[in-house]
C-alpha cells in the first residue's frame, strides 16, 4: 500500500469500557496508533442536578451533592454548605469545623486511593485496586458510623454537621492512621516504584502551568506543574488555617507526577486528620456541632420532646425549610480532584434560584483532547486515569 | 479585603470605561456587569492587566430571569492566583442575541459555552463547535430555562417488542408537588365560619 492510501480512522472508545471510569464515550481519530484528535462525548450520566436543586429546599438539595463526585461525597456537600452559610452570614461552631475538616480529609483519602490504584489498573496491574478498596472500605465504615451511610452521607448541613462524633470513633480513626501509612508505604514501593508504572506514566500527558490556567485546571494538575496552589492554604476555609500540612508539588506536569502528588497528599491528609482528632479531644474542641440558631439548624431530639418551640422549629424546617437572604455567592473548596465551586443565587425564598456546580472534572475532561494528541492509543487510558475523572461530577 | 476589592473595581471601571455597565461588592466578592459586545475585550483586559491578572479560568454559566427584558445572564468566574482574588463578570442577553465567545481568550471556554448553550440556549458568536454537550443526542429544548418543566417532556424505556429503547411523552402518576411557601401563616385574614358572630357579639357587649 503506498503512502497516500493510508488514512486516519476513527474508533469509538466506550461508553462501556473498564478504563473509561464510568460512562464516557470518546471518539478517537487515529493515525495508525497515534491519536490525532479526541472528541469526548459526555453527558451520558447527566441527571439535571442543577435543575433539581432549583425545586428543592436548601436542606433537601444537600444529598444531590453526594452524588456528584461519589468517591468523595462530603467534600461536595462542604462547598454547598459553605455557600449557604456565606449567604446566611452564620458561623459554624468549632467542633463542627473540626469534624468537617476531618471528614473532608477522609474524603480526600477515599478519592486518591481509588485514583492512584485504578491508575495502576489502567496501565496493566490488576491487584492494586484491591489494596486500595480494602482501605476505602475501612474509611467508608467511618462514614457509616458518623452519618449512617457508607456513600451518600448527607452529613454536612448548613450550620454544622448532622450529628456529633462518638469518642470511640475518634479512637478508631486514630487507630486507622498508623497502619494506613504503612499501606501507603507499601503502595509507594509496589506501584509508584514499579518499573512498568513508570514506563507507562512518566512524560505522558505533560502539561504546563499556562495550559492549566487557560483550561481551568485545578488541584493536583496545577500542583504537578510546580505551583503550590491549594485552596486550603491560599484561601483557607473552616479551620484549615490552624492545621499544619505541606502542599506537595511536582515539576514535570506529567501523569507520574500527579500520582506521586496524590500519594503525598494522602500522607498530608493523615497528618491533618491526626491534628483534628487531637483537637476534637481537647477541651476547646467540645461543644455543639451545629449552629444554635433554631431557624436554620433543627433542634435536638431531646428538646423536641419537651419544648414546644423546638417542635415548631422542627416542623417548619422540614416542611418549609429556612429562607436564605437574596444575593449571590461563589464558594469553593479544594476537593480531592481540584477546585469544586458552588455559585449560588438566592432570591430570598426557601429554594435556591440558581445553583451552579463548578466541577473540576468537567474542565479536566475537556483537556483530554490536547493532552492526548500525539500520544499512542494505549496512553489515552493512562491520561484519562491521571486526570481523576468521575462522571458523577462531570455530567452532573 | 473590601478596600482592596474596591480599588480593583475602580481600576477596572476607569480602564474599561463604557464596557463596564455596573459593579458591586457583596459578600467580599466583586461582581462586574459588562456590556455584551465588549466581553472579549473585558476578559482580555482582566487576564493581561498587571493589576488584575485573572489568568485562571474558573467557570462560565448561565442564569435565567424570565421577568427581565434580556432574560439571560451569562456569568463568568475568573481567578487571579498571583493576587489571590476572584472576580465575577456578568453579561446580559436574550434568546436570540449572541454573546461573543471567549474561546480566543481562554481555551476552556469551549465546553463551558457549549454547556451554557445546551442548558439555556444562549448563542455564542465565534465559537468553533457550538453543539449540545450534556443532554441526550437529539434532545430538544433548553432544560435549565425556568419555563422548562422539571420533569421534562419525554421519557425512555426499553421496548421488548421493538427490541430498542423508545421515547415517549412523560406520564406522571402523581403531579409534582410544588408547595407555595411564600405566603406566611401570619398574614391570612380568612374568617372561620361562625367567628363573625362572636365578633359582633363581643362588639355588642362592649356597647353595653
Amino acid at each position: 500500500m503506498s503512502e497516500h492510501n493510508i488514512r486516519n480512522f476513527t474508533i469509538n472508545f466506550g461508553p462501556q469500557h473498564p478504563a473509561a471510569h464510568g460512562v464516557l464515550r470518546l471518539v478517537l481519530e487515529l493515525d495508525g496508533e497515534v491519536v490525532e484528535r479526541v472528541d469526548p462525548h459526555i453527558g451520558l450520566l447527566h441527571r439535571g442536578t442543577e435543575k433539581l436543586i432549583e425545586y428543592k429546599t436548601y436542606v433537601q438539595a444537600n444529598p444531590y451533592f453526594d452524588r456528584l463526585d461519589y468517591v468523595a461525597p462530603m467534600n461536595q456537600e462542604h462547598a454547598y454548605c459553605l455557600a449557604i452559610e456565606k449567604l446566611l452570614g452564620i458561623s459554624v461552631p468549632r467542633r463542627a469545623q473540626l469534624i468537617r475538616v476531618l471528614f473532608a480529609e477522609i474524603g480526600r483519602l477515599l478519592s486518591h486511593l481509588l485514583n492512584v490504584t485504578t491508575q495502576a489498573m489502567d496501565v496493566g496491574a490488576l491487584t492494586p485496586p484491591l489494596w486500595g478498596f480494602e482501605e476505602r472500605e475501612k474509611l467508608m465504615i467511618f462514614y457509616e458510623r458518623v452519618s449512617g451511610s457508607r456513600l451518600h452521607a448527607n452529613y454536612f448541613r448548613p450550620g454544622g454537621v448532622n450529628m456529633d462524633i462518638q469518642p470511640e470513633l475518634i479512637d478508631d480513626i486514630e487507630a486507622f492512621c498508623d497502619p494506613f501509612l504503612q499501606v501507603l508505604d507499601d503502595l509507594d514501593t509496589l506501584v509508584m516504584g514499579s518499573r512498568i508504572f513508570k514506563q507507562r506514566n512518566v512524560d505522558i500527558g505533560t502539561i504546563t502551568l499556562d495550559d492549566c490556567f487557560t483550561w481551568g485546571f485545578s488541584g493536583p494538575l496545577v500542583r504537578s506543574c510546580g505551583v503550590a496552589w491549594d485552596l486550603r492554604k491560599s484561601q483557607p476555609y473552616e479551620c484549615y488555617e490552624e492545621m499544619e500540612f505541606d502542599i506537595p508539588v511536582g515539576k514535570n506536569g506529567d501523569n507520574y507526577d500527579r500520582q506521586v502528588i496524590r500519594m503525598e497528599e494522602m500522607r498530608q491528609s493523615v497528618r491533618i486528620m491526626r491534628q483534628c482528632l487531637d483537637k476534637l479531644r481537647a477541651p476547646d474542641g467540645q461543644g455543639p456541632v451545629t449552629t444554635l440558631d433554631g431557624k436554620i439548624a433543627p433542634p435536638s431530639r431531646k428538646d423536641m420532646k419537651r419544648s414546644m418551640e423546638a417542635l415548631i422549629h422542627h416542623f417548619k424546617l422540614y416542611t418549609e425549610g429556612f429562607h436564605v437572604p437574596a444575593g449571590e455567592v461563589y464558594a469553593a473548596v479544594e476537593a480531592p480532584k481540584g477546585e469544586f465551586g458552588v455559585y449560588l443565587v438566592s432570591d430570598g425564598t426557601n429554594k435556591a434560584y440558581r445553583c451552579r456546580i463548578r466541577a473540576p472534572g468537567f474542565a479536566h475532561m475537556q483537556g483530554m483532547d490536547f493532552m492526548c494528541r500525539g500520544h499512542m492509543l494505549a496512553d489515552v487510558a493512562g491520561v484519562l486515569g491521571s486526570l481523576d475523572i468521575v462522571f458523577g461530577e462531570v455530567d452532573r | 479585603m473590601s478596600a482592596e476589592l474596591q480599588a480593583l473595581s475602580d481600576h477596572i471601571a476607569s480602564s474599561l470605561g463604557e464596557a463596564i455597565e455596573d459593579r458591586a461588592i457583596a459578600y467580599d466578592e466583586l461582581t462586574v456587569v459588562a456590556r455584551r459586545e465588549d466581553i472579549v475585550r473585558v476578559a482580555t483586559f482582566l487576564r493581561d492587566d498587571p493589576q488584575c491578572r485573572f489568568v485562571c479560568f474558573i467557570d462560565i454559566c448561565g442564569a435565567d430571569y424570565p421577568a427581565r427584558e434580556e432574560r439571560f445572564d451569562v456569568v463568568y468566574h475568573f481567578l487571579a492566583p498571583h493576587h489571590n482574588r476572584r472576580i465575577r463578570v456578568k453579561v446580559r442577553t436574550d434568546e436570540v442575541t449572541p454573546v461573543p465567545s471567549l474561546n480566543s481568550v481562554f481555551a476552556a471556554a469551549n465546553w463551558y459555552e457549549r454547556e451554557t448553550y445546551d442548558m439555556y440556549g444562549v448563542l455564542f458568536t465565534g465559537h468553533p463547535d457550538l453543539r449540545r454537550i450534556l443532554t441526550d443526542y437529539g434532545f430538544e429544548g433548553h432544560p435549565l430555562r425556568k419555563d422548562f418543566p422539571m420533569t421534562g417532556y419525554v421519557e425512555v424505556r426499553y421496548d421488548d417488542g421493538q427490541g430498542r429503547v423508545v421515547y415517549e411523552p412523560v406520564k406522571l402518576s402523581q403531579e409534582f408537588r410544588n408547595f407555595d411557601f411564600l405566603s406566611p401563616w401570619e398574614g391570612t385574614d380568612y374568617v372561620l365560619p361562625g367567628d363573625e358572630k362572636a365578633k359582633a357579639l363581643r362588639g355588642g357587649e362592649s356597647d353595653r
